[in-house]
C-alpha cells in the first residue's frame, strides 16, 4: 500500500470518527429529551392547568393556547401564502421587481424571530393596542410563518409538469383558473407537507411569541365557547402563554418544586408534537398523492 | 437564426375561396422568440372539414407554428401577421383569447390529464363556464367519450382517477376534454409520439371519424402518418413553409427538391 | 354576415378574463402584503433603534465603544451608561466560536452522509438531521441548562452560566442546520467529478478533498453563513444558558450577555419611549443590520460560486 492510499484510509476513518461523534451527540440529545421527559407525561399533566408555586402542574392550557394559536397563524397566513407563491412561480416575470420581492422574502426567512417578536410587539400589541393577547402572537406568528410557507408552496408548484398549464389553457380558460383549479390539486401532497412542515416550526417558536402573545395563562372556562367572552378559550384578547414559551418562562424565573420535571415533560411534549409533525407531513402527503393518482 | 427566404424555392397551394369553405389561414405571419426570427413565409389556408398534417425535421418550426393558431404562444413568442379564423383575424388586440382557445381546441404531445375523474376531466372547462346542469353534463360525458372512441373502456370509471389511465386511454379521454367545449377546429401537436402502435392506429381512427365535424391541423414527426391520415400536408424547414399540397402529391410527386429529399428520408 | 357576428362574439370580453384579471391581482396583492411587512420591520425598528442617537443624544461612539449597560445612569468617566460593546462582543464570541467548532463536524458528517456510506446515511443521519432542525430553540436551551450548565461548571469552574455553555448549545443548535445544508451541496456536485476523478487513479480521499470539497466550496461556505445566522440571532436557548449579565466577557465561564439575551430579559422592563427602552431597540436594530449583512455575504457567496463554475 503506497503512502497516498495510507492517507486515504485514515483520512475515512477520521471521517467515520467524526459522524460517529456527531451521532452520538444526536443520539443523546433525543434520547435524553425523551427519556427524562416521558415518565412525566400522562394524562393528567397534559391537561391540567399549570401551578406557579407548588408541584402537580400541568400544561393543559398551554398545549391548547399553542395549536389554537398555530391554527389561527396557519389560516391567516396560508391564503396569502398561497397567493404570493402562485404570482412567483406563475405570473413574475424575471425582472428586477421579482428579483426584489424574492429578497425581500429571503430577508424576512432570516431575520432572527426575536426580531419578528418585537416588531409584531411594537405593531399589534403597543399600536394596535390589541395587548399581550392571542390575536397579536398568531399575527406575528403569520409574519414568522410567511416566508417558509411561501417558499414551500411555491416549490410545489413547481413540480407540477407545464403539460397540465398547457392543458388548462388550451381548453380556454384562464391562467388563474388553470393554476387553482388545476396546478394547486396537483401539487397538493407537496402543498400539505409543506403546511405540516411549517405547523411544527411554528409550533415550537417561543421568541417570537414572549412580547406578543405574552407570558401568561390565565384560567379558561372550558364550558364556554363564545369567543367574545375574556374567560372563553377562544377569546382572541386573552393573553395566551403557548408550551414553548412555558418551557423558557419556567426555566428563567419559574419557583415551583417540580420545575426539572414539568419542563422536561413539556419538552418532551413539543419534541414529540414535531417528531409527529415531521411524519405526518411525508405520511399524508403520500397519501394524497396516491389517492389522486390511483384508481380507486 | 436568422433566415434568408429568397434563395431556394417554396411551393404553397392556395385555395379559392369561392368554392372553398376555409376554416383557417394565415397571413405574413412572423414569429419571434425575443428578437430571434423563427418562422415566416407561412401563408396557409386550411381547409374546412379535413385534417392537414404539419411535417418537417424538428427545429422547423411546425409545433411553434401550430401554437399560434390559438395563441398559446401568447406570453412566450411574439406573434405578427394575421391568423384568420372564419375570416375574423383573431391575433389583433381586443381579441378575447379565452373564446379563441375555447373554439380551436389543442391535444397535446404527451397526455396530460388533470389530477381529477375522467368525468371532471372531461367537464371541467364546461363547469368553469357555467354550465352546472348534471343531466347535460352527463351528456357531453357519453358523447364526447363516445367520439374519443374510449366510452367503452371507461364508463365503468368515470369517476376514478384520470392520471390512472395507459397513455393511450389518457389521450383519448384528453381529446374528449378537448371536444366537450365544442370547438370548430382541433390543433394536436404530435398526440401520438407517446403512444404505442395500437393506441396510435386508434388514435388515427378516432380522428378520421371526427373529420366531418371539426377541421383537424397535426403536427406529426411521423411520415407515415402524415401520408395515411391528412387530406393535406405542410412541409416545414428552417422556420418557413417550403411547401403546402394535397397529401398525395407532397408524398408521391412533390414540386420541391427539399421536400422530396425529406419524405423519402434523404433529408441533410 | 356570419363574419361579424363571430368578431363580435369574439371581441367580447369574457367572463374568463374579467376572472384571469382579478385572480392576478389578488395574488399580486400578497406579494405586495409580504414586501410591505419586509419593509414595515426594517423602518419599523430602524426608527425606534435610531432614536437612542436622535431623541436621547447618546452618542454613536459611546454605544459601540462603551462596556457599561446600564442605561439611565452616567458612567464614572461621565458618560451616558449605554456601552453596547459586551453584548456585541458575546454574540459575536457565541457566534464565531460555535461556528468553528460546528463546521469541522458538521463537514465531516455530511461527507459521510453523502461520499462514505449514503446509504447509512439516507436511512439513519438523514431523518435524525431533519428531526433536529425541527427542534424548538427552548428544548435546546433546556437541555442546554440542565446538562451544558453542569458539565461546565464541574469541569472549567465557575457557575457555569457563559460564553462557553452558550457556544455548547449553540454549537449543537447549528449543527444540524450546516450538515443539511452541506449534504445538499455535496450532492449536487456531479457524479461524474468523482468519476472522473477515480479514473485518475485518484484515492478517495484525495477525491473528497481536492474534487468534491472544492467544487462544494460556496455551497459549503453558505451552510455555515446560515449557521451563523442563526446563531446570532437566536434569543432564548443562549439567554437560558449565558447567565445574563452585561458585562465585558473576561472569559468564557464568567456570566455574560448577547444582544438576543438582554433584549428578551429587557424588554418587558422597561417603558415604552424611555432611554431605557431606547436602547433595547437599538440592540434589535444592530441584530437586524447584522441579519441583512448575514443576508448580503450569502448572496456574494452564491454569485461567487455561480461565476467560478
Amino acid at each position: 500500500m503506497n503512502r497516498s492510499q495510507k492517507q486515504s484510509r485514515f483520512a475515512i476513518a477520521v471521517l467515520k470518527g467524526i459522524a460517529g461523534f456527531v451521532v452520538l451527540i444526536l443520539a443523546f440529545l433525543i434520547g435524553y429529551i425523551f427519556i427524562t421527559g416521558l415518565p412525566n407525561i400522562n394524562w393528567r399533566f397534559l391537561t391540567a392547568p399549570a401551578k406557579a408555586f407548588s408541584s402537580g402542574g400541568g400544561i393543559g392550557i398551554q398545549l391548547f393556547n399553542s395549536f389554537y394559536l398555530l391554527i389561527l397563524a396557519m389560516l391567516i397566513s396560508l391564503p396569502i401564502a398561497l397567493g404570493a407563491s402562485i404570482y412567483l412561480n406563475e405570473y413574475a416575470k424575471d425582472n428586477w421587481f421579482t428579483a426584489m420581492i424574492r429578497t425581500s422574502i429571503e430577508i424576512l426567512s432570516s431575520l432572527p424571530s426575536v426580531v419578528v417578536g418585537l416588531f409584531g410587539f411594537l405593531l399589534f400589541v403597543v399600536h394596535y393596542k390589541f395587548g399581550f393577547s392571542i390575536i397579536s402572537g398568531a399575527l406575528t406568528l403569520t409574519i414568522f410563518n410567511l416566508p417558509l410557507l411561501t417558499r414551500n408552496i411555491e416549490e410545489s408548484l413547481a413540480t407540477v409538469p407545464d403539460d397540465q398549464r398547457q392543458g388548462g389553457l388550451g381548453l380556454g380558460l384562464s391562467k388563474y383558473e388553470t393554476i387553482i383549479h388545476i396546478v394547486v390539486p396537483a401539487a397538493l401532497p407537496g402543498i400539505i407537507s409543506g403546511i405540516i412542515l411549517c405547523s411544527g416550526r411554528v409550533f415550537g417558536e417561543a421568541a417570537a411569541l414572549i412580547y406578543t402573545a405574552g407570558q401568561s395563562a390565565p384560567a379558561l372556562d372550558f364550558g364556554d365557547w363564545n369567543p367574545f367572552n375574556i374567560d372563553s378559550p377562544l377569546s382572541p384578547l386573552r393573553p395566551a402563554e403557548t408550551l414553548a414559551v412555558h418551557i423558557w418562562k419556567i426555566n428563567s424565573e419559574g419557583i415551583m418544586p417540580d420545575l426539572t420535571k414539568v419542563s422536561s415533560g413539556s419538552a418532551a411534549v413539543l419534541v414529540l408534537a414535531i417528531l409527529i409533525f415531521n411524519l405526518s407531513a411525508r405520511y399524508i402527503g403520500r397519501k394524497v398523492f396516491e389517492k389522486m393518482t390511483s384508481m380507486d | 437564426m436568422q433566415l434568408d427566404a429568397n434563395n431556394h424555392e417554396r411551393f404553397i397551394y392556395h385555395f379559392d375561396p369561392e368554392e372553398n369553405d376555409i376554416e383557417m389561414a394565415t397571413k405574413n405571419l412572423e414569429i419571434y422568440y425575443g428578437k430571434n426570427l423563427a418562422m415566416q413565409n407561412a401563408d396557409i389556408q386550411f381547409k374546412k372539414n379535413t385534417i392537414t398534417a404539419l411535417i418537417g425535421p424538428s427545429g422547423s418550426g411546425k409545433s411553434t407554428y401550430l401554437r399560434s393558431l390559438n395563441r398559446m404562444n401568447d406570453g412566450v413568442a411574439t406573434v405578427k401577421g394575421q391568423i384568420l379564423y372564419e375570416g375574423v383575424n383573431i391575433n389583433q388586440p381586443g381579441i378575447d383569447v379565452y373564446e379563441v382557445r375555447r373554439r380551436i381546441g389543442m391535444v397535446f404531445q404527451r397526455p396530460n390529464p388533470f389530477a381529477k375523474s375522467i368525468y371532471d376531466n372531461v367537464t371541467f372547462a364546461l363547469q368553469r363556464r357555467g354550465v352546472h346542469d348534471k343531466k347535460i353534463l352527463d351528456e357531453v360525458v357519453e358523447t364526447t367519450l363516445k367520439q374519443a372512441a374510449v366510452w367503452d373502456q371507461v364508463k365503468d370509471s368515470l369517476h376514478k382517477s384520470a392520471q390512472s389511465l395507459s397513455g393511450g386511454q389518457a389521450q383519448r379521454v384528453c381529446i374528449a376534454r378537448a371536444l366537450a367545449v365544442k370547438p370548430d377546429v382541433l390543433l394536436l401537436d404530435e398526440p401520438a409520439s407517446a403512444l404505442d402502435p395500437v393506441s396510435t392506429s386508434k388514435l388515427e381512427q378516432t380522428l378520421r371519424e371526427l373529420k366531418p365535424n371539426y377541421t383537424i391541423i397535426i403536427v406529426t414527426h411521423n411520415m407515415q402518418q402524415a401520408a395515411r391520415l391528412s387530406d393535406y400536408t405542410v412541409f416545414f424547414n428552417l422556420g418557413e413553409a417550403i411547401e403546402y399540397n394535397k397529401t398525395r402529391k407532397i408524398f408521391t410527386r412533390p414540386k420541391i427538391q427539399l421536400t422530396d429529399d425529406y419524405v423519402s428520408g434523404n433529408f441533410g | 354576415m356570419q363574419n361579424q357576428k363571430l368578431a363580435k362574439q369574439l371581441f367580447k370580453k369574457s367572463k374568463t378574463a374579467r376572472y384571469e384579471r382579478f385572480g392576478r391581482l389578488l395574488c399580486f396583492s400578497a406579494l405586495v402584503m409580504i414586501m410591505a411587512i419586509v419593509i414595515g420591520i426594517i423602518v419599523f425598528i430602524a426608527t425606534k433603534g435610531m432614536s437612542t442617537f436622535l431623541k436621547d443624544h447618546i452618542s454613536v461612539r459611546d454605544f459601540f465603544t462603551g462596556t457599561l449597560w446600564n442605561p439611565g445612569t452616567k458612567t464614572p468617566s461621565g458618560h451616558a451608561a449605554v456601552g453596547a460593546l459586551p453584548m456585541i462582543v458575546g454574540s459575536f464570541l457565541v457566534t464565531i466560536l460555535a461556528a468553528i467548532i460546528s463546521t469541522p463536524f458538521a463537514i465531516g458528517t455530511a461527507v459521510y452522509m453523502t461520499e462514505i456510506s449514503p446509504k447509512r446515511g439516507a436511512k439513519i443521519l438523514q431523518p435524525v438531521t431533519e428531526l433536529l432542525v425541527g427542534i424548538p430553540s427552548v428544548v435546546y436551551g433546556f437541555i442546554g441548562l440542565s446538562v451544558v450548565v453542569p458539565f461546565v461548571r464541574n469541569v472549567f469552574g465557575g457557575s457555569g452560566f457563559g460564553i462557553l455553555s452558550g457556544t455548547f448549545v449553540l454549537f449543537v443548535m447549528i449543527l444540524p442546520t450546516i450538515v443539511s445544508m452541506t449534504v445538499d451541496s455535496l450532492k449536487s456536485v456531479p457524479t461524474y467529478y468523482r468519476q472522473a476523478s477515480q479514473a485518475l487513479g485518484a484515492t478517495k480521499w484525495q477525491t473528497i478533498w481536492k474534487v468534491v470539497l472544492r467544487a462544494a466550496t460556496p455551497g459549503i461556505l453558505t451552510a455555515i453563513v446560515f449557521g451563523m445566522a442563526r446563531a446570532f440571532g437566536e434569543a432564548l436557548a443562549v439567554q437560558m444558558v449565558i447567565g445574563n449579565a452585561s458585562l465585558m466577557p473576561h472569559n468564557l465561564i464568567s456570566p455574560a450577555s448577547t444582544l438576543t439575551s438582554v433584549l428578551t430579559a429587557g424588554m418587558g422592563n422597561t417603558v415604552m419611549g424611555s432611554l431605557q427602552n431606547d436602547a433595547l431597540w437599538s440592540l434589535a436594530l444592530v441584530l437586524l443590520v447584522m441579519s441583512l449583512f448575514f443576508n448580503l455575504l450569502v448572496h456574494f457567496i452564491g454569485r461567487k460560486g455561480a461565476f467560478s463554475k
